[in-house]
């Protein structure tokens, strides 16, 4: 890996975001107005306390999974990527130029979100606030390097974007989020147990009613950083010089 | 001193289940200019990813400025531009150029070198959506030259270009093999051979002919590069058909 390379092209993703503003302020407008609508239609109830943390962890695996997987089905369609890869740029640089980028937009996106659920919505949670932006920029990178990966299936953004509902409700479905995993019949349980947003979500649920989260985040995060390598190590095998 | 920049032998690919090009034999020497002619479908799009070595599925040897096709040593030595331009249209031209500088290390000056010869200075702020489809496809152009390549391949380069511009993309590739780069081109324009100080005939994945233009006309007695090529597909027919591939005139990608 070139750290030229990889932050040349790192920058040159967040131009590309920052030349579609639309898209920009959508990445951070809508998590604020679902957190507020959550937060209104559970006023006097404990329901925003208990899920707005955990909600946190979702919107930025939503939103960069489906902008890494359309920009890159973009770059695989527009013969950018064979471009690229005809010249000295490996495909480390490029997977590692992506991760940067969109984990940068990941801590931008918490930031702002996390910052309107406590101090608009009036959002309580017992850890440090610090915890719950680290746990969603996991959660970002988890959805960029998904995309990355559910790229390569992709012949068209149509498809591209389906395979947001394909792969990630079930996720939000099994994570823990309606019924605590632990109450699930066994083999879903089991289920949500290979599932990385049950991972996010336990790790936000504890930053949320511990004081001192830190150990009980520990395995979360390491969870979490198995898929994200995991995935980015599968999607570097879809990305080939040569092409049929 | 390396005589030949590309030269290809017993060349085979497959796409699917077709056989795109058949045992394709060919030598590009260094500091020239050689136009890949042909109907469309011929080949020739393959022929140049297999020489830029972004091809899969290719038996034989091809071996490009003295390293086999596609080598690590050979990314910032070669410069490929695609027949529609593989840049990025959400950028404008100086992002594009200065991103493909850094990718190969050229300096930060390079950039308005090569927009002067592809004659984009004055669109450097603009996004490539905005651009002509010629502009767009003279940025792709640029991004290539940006990297002071030794080789450069270019695929249809000159399509959908007025005739000012044709010339000028002509003049200056006949400058940059001038200055010792190889530019390997194609064109199914078949008027445009006479700029070319080498040919390269290709239809249905064989090699009619590569030689020079005098050489073809002397040799087959046609007054121009299209009566030429007529002349050697009705000789090659002649000499008995290809066993035709029930699959070879479905239009590819």
């Amino acid at each position: 890996m070139n750290p030229t390379l990889t932050t040349a092209t790192a920058a040159r993703v967040l131009a590309q975001l920052r030349a579609d503003r639309r898209t920009l302020a959508l990445m951070l407008v809508v998590p604020c107005v679902l957190l507020g609508l959550l937060a209104w239609m559970s006023r006097d109830t404990p329901l925003f306390d208990r899920t707005g943390a955990q909600l946190l962890g979702l919107f930025p695996l939503v939103v960069m999974f489906v902008v890494t997987s359309v920009t890159t089905l973009g770059e695989r369609t527009s013969g950018t990527l064979e471009r690229l890869l005809s010249t000295p740029l490996r495909r480390t640089d490029f997977l590692g130029g992506y991760a940067l980028a969109f984990g940068a937009m990941a801590v931008l996106q918490a930031l702002v979100a996390t910052g309107f659920a406590v101090w608009v919505c009036g959002l309580e949670v017992r850890g440090p606030l610090g915890w719950l932006v680290v746990v969603a920029v996991a959660s970002g990178l988890l959805g960029t390097a998904l995309g990355l990966l559910a790229s390569a299936f992709a012949r068209t953004e149509f498809q591209a974007v389906q395979f947001m509902p394909a792969l990630v409700l079930p996720q939000l479905l099994l994570c823990g989020l309606f019924v605590p995993r632990e109450e699930m019949p066994r083999a879903l349980e089991l289920v949500s147990a290979v599932l990385p947003l049950s991972y996010a979500v336990d790790a936000l649920g504890s930053v949320a009613t511990t004081v001192e989260p830190a150990g009980e985040l520990g395995a979360d995060l390491a969870v979490l950083a198995v898929f994200v390598t995991g995935s980015l190590g599968l999607a570097s095998l879809t990305l080939r010089r040569r092409t049929p | 001193m390396m005589k030949y920049a590309v030269r290809a032998e017993g060349l085979s690919v497959r796409r699917g289940r077709r056989q795109v090009l058949r045992d394709v034999h060919l030598a590009v020497p260094v500091g020239q200019v050689v136009g890949l002619l042909g109907p469309s479908g011929g080949g020739k799009s393959t022929l140049m990813r297999s020489v830029v070595g972004v091809q899969a599925q290719v038996s034989g040897t091809v071996e490009v400025l003295g390293e086999p096709a596609g080598s690590p040593g050979l990314r910032h030595r070669v410069g490929y531009v695609t027949q529609s331009p593989s840049v990025y249209r959400d950028l404008t031209v100086g992002q594009n150029l200065r991103y493909f500088a850094t990718l190969v290390g050229a300096a930060g000056g390079r950039v308005d070198q090569v927009l002067e010869q592809v004659d984009l200075r004055g669109q450097v702020d603009q996004r490539v959506a905005d651009l002509s489809g010629g502009q767009a496809s003279r940025v792709s152009l640029a991004a290539a030259l940006v990297g002071r390549p030794d080789l450069l391949v270019l695929d249809e380069p000159t399509v959908g270009l007025d005739p000012v511009l044709r010339r000028s993309l002509w003049r200056l590739f006949a400058e940059l093999a001038a200055s010792g780069t190889t530019v390997l081109v194609s064109s199914h324009v078949m008027d445009e051979a006479a700029r070319c100080d080498r040919l390269v005939l290709l239809r249905e994945g064989r090699v009619l002919a590569d030689d020079t233009l005098p050489a073809l006309l002397a040799r087959t007695g046609a007054e121009d590069a299209e009566g030429a090529f007529l002349h050697l597909v009705d000789e090659a027919d002649a000499d008995g058909p290809v066993a035709p591939d029930p699959a070879y005139h479905r239009r590819r990608r």
